[in-house]
């Protein structure tokens, strides 16, 4: 279990992990909201090595808030910016269809801590995998979801190749 | 032997993309059929003495965590022929993108393929999120306007549903310290249901149920079945959709979650409303295709009713249907498919008397239809007989009504849409139409002489069930 100063970190830093995220949904800057997104990686990052998952940590902070970040950037750096009548076109609609997921989210908050003596859901996790090295579960363990992956990447590349080439051929 | 349903397939996308695009693009198609049709071969034999003898000798990788029954083999094959069938159609229009179809008919197969026989939460999330990320590609290959937004819509919609699937796995993980079919519900039946297992249980079932297209769960459906490519959206409707969601709540429900009385209550409830407000929305459609759609959504609302009564009548009587359905509606896509091409529109209104011109699409049709309305003595009659009779016994009376009466909302619409498509005075324009091609009458008369023959020879298909213990 953890430790009360554990607790309190963990509140602190959950706290910022929604209100990056919260933000990189509603902010109107693509740019923004991309580094809104890493920001919530690099939170997760330091949640998951004070968990104890070095490892897990280590792939989240550098594809989540590295890779998808530059991926993210560089892609945005190729669009042109709006006008500001479309920008503020943007922002009547997006404050309408947006306005119930604040309440939403309180909602949803108020409703978890209510149930929460009755949920248990502080699970002291069960030691899946415990003793194992990371070799061993990659190739032995769940050899097969590493052929899945292979599968995932094999279909992503023909994603790419079907929707972003050959630009004329419609 | 289970492994080979994974490695013919990526052999098959290895081998078709190494010559090069001008010869992949002509071979792709015929390559991607003949794994079609070795994987039927291999589906329909694998409870044979051969297979057996042969993995004594070979073991191939991953022997333990893919696992075939009865059920898993029904899947297979019939993926397989939808699949065959679609690859035909796509020769139906000149296509300059065969190759990377063919390939991501493979893929999609490969996904499929996995996550029938998985025994293992996390891997059934892997290969249902191959299956995914193929038929987002598939829907927008030809990068036209309205498939990149019914994929767009399929895509978030499906985000969603592995947000949740993702949840459901994580709390597994954590209460019961494994992820395996049998260990989980080892754990379930010892250790009790506790709230954790309960939450995990509606997250999972939301997520399928979206895959599923289950109303209220089915925004995405229409736009993408309609929207896309014509070989593309026979294999959603036949195949795709009916292994992500319903073989897997079927699955999980009869392996991992022992069927509660509250899951039964809601799987039914779920299915009825499917059921009546699919058929309802497709009376008032006018695109040929959305019809289908919505049908579809129906038809999918009967599989998830019956093997939501937890009675292994009711789950034979869902497997029969899943297998009838597949076979049926992939027929009536390819007949939509067949009028598109040859008149240049989906909307019914502008189309008639097209039975005239086109007789084997227009007979092949009216097969598809009376067997999705449960006339005899057509396999659809058979299945929804068996539905019915499954929950007469289970005594849910009113199930058993509303999916009688819903039969004959399934005759109403599909009786208006042959009527406006196929029957009735030819509409102007429309003299000099003609049958459709070889590459649309083929797969439509293969379908069509599976109903007809599941059909007539439903007491032979009643002794092969006998056989297996499903009934």
């Amino acid at each position: 279990m953890l430790d009360s100063s554990m607790n309190v970190w963990m509140v602190i830093l959950l706290s910022l992990l929604l209100l990056s995220a919260v933000f990189a949904v509603m902010i109107r800057d693509l740019l923004k909201a991309a580094i809104a997104l890493a920001a919530v990686s690099v939170v997760l990052t330091v949640i998951m090595f004070l968990l104890g998952s070095p490892l897990a940590a280590v792939f989240e902070l550098s594809v989540c808030a590295g890779l998808i970040t530059a991926i993210f950037i560089s892609a945005i750096s190729l669009t042109k910016p709006g006008t500001q009548e479309e920008l503020a076109a943007k922002r009547r609609l997006r404050l309408k269809r947006f306005i119930y997921l604040p309440i939403l989210l309180v909602l949803i908050g108020v409703g978890l801590w209510l149930a929460w003596p009755s949920l248990k859901l502080d699970i002291a996790a069960v030691g899946t995998g415990a003793g194992l090295s990371v070799q061993q579960v990659l190739w032995d363990a769940r050899s097969l979801d590493i052929l899945g992956q292979i599968i995932i990447i094999l279909a992503g590349v023909f994603g790419v190749v079907v929707l972003f080439r050959g630009r004329k051929a419609r | 032997m289970p492994a080979l349903f994974l490695l013919i397939p990526l052999l098959g996308v290895i081998i078709i993309n190494l010559p090069g695009r001008k010869i992949g693009n002509r071979m792709a198609v015929w390559a991607a059929l003949a794994v079609a049709i070795i994987q039927i071969g291999m589906a329909v034999t694998s409870g044979s003495m051969v297979w057996q003898g042969l993995a004594q000798v070979v073991s191939l990788p991953f022997g333990a965590s893919l696992q075939i029954d009865l059920f898993t083999a029904v899947v297979l094959a019939t993926t397989g022929l939808i699949a065959a069938m679609s690859l035909i159609l796509d020769k139906n229009a000149e296509n300059p993108r065969s190759l990377y179809f063919g390939s991501l008919v493979l893929v999609t197969m490969m996904g499929m393929n996995g996550v029938v026989m998985v025994r293992d939460i996390f891997s059934l999330y892997v290969f249902l999120e191959i299956t995914a990320v193929a038929s987002f590609v598939l829907i927008s290959i030809n990068k036209e306007r309205d498939p990149l937004e019914g994929a767009f819509k399929y895509f978030v919609m499906s985000a969603v549903a592995t947000v949740l699937i993702l949840a459901a796995i994580a709390i597994l993980l954590l209460t019961v310290g494994s992820v395996g079919f049998k260990a989980v519900a080892d754990n379930l039946s010892a250790g009790g249901v506790s709230p954790q297992v309960i939450v995990a249980l509606i997250l999972f079932i939301a997520g399928l149920s979206i895959k599923a297209g289950l109303i209220p769960f089915h925004a995405w459906l229409p736009d993408a079945y309609s929207s896309a490519p014509p070989a593309v959206s026979m294999l959603l409707a036949g195949i795709i959709t009916k292994v992500t969601g319903v073989y897997t709540i079927m699955r999980l429900i009869t392996d991992v979650f022992s069927i509660s009385s509250i899951m039964k209550t809601a799987f039914m409830v779920l299915g009825a409303v499917s059921i009546v407000i699919g058929a309802l929305a497709a009376m008032r459609q006018d695109d040929f295709k959305r019809m289908l759609a919505y049908s579809s959504i129906s038809q999918v609302g009967y599989i998830i009713l019956s093997a939501g009564l937890g009675t292994p009548l009711g789950f034979a009587a869902a497997l029969l249907h899943f297998f009838n359905h597949a076979t049926f509606k992939s027929l009536l896509f390819v007949n939509a498919a067949a009028v598109e091409s040859r008149s240049g529109t989906r909307q019914m209104s502008r189309l008639g008397g097209l039975a005239s011109k086109m007789p084997i699409t227009g007979g092949t049709s009216v097969v598809g239809f009376l067997s999705t309305a449960g006339v005899p003595p057509l396999s659809g009659f058979w299945s929804k007989l068996l539905i019915v009779i499954a929950l007469w016994q289970a005594g849910a009376y009113f199930y058993a009504v509303v999916a009688v009466l819903a039969s004959i909302l399934t005759l109403a619409y599909f009786l208006i849409m042959q009527r406006r498509v196929f029957f009735g005075k030819l509409r102007e324009g429309l003299e000099s139409i003609r049958e459709a091609g070889a590459a649309a009458v083929v797969p439509s008369l293969i379908l069509a002489g599976i109903t007809v023959l599941v059909g007539l020879l439903f007491p032979l298909v009643l002794l092969l069930m006998q056989s297996q213990g499903l009934i």
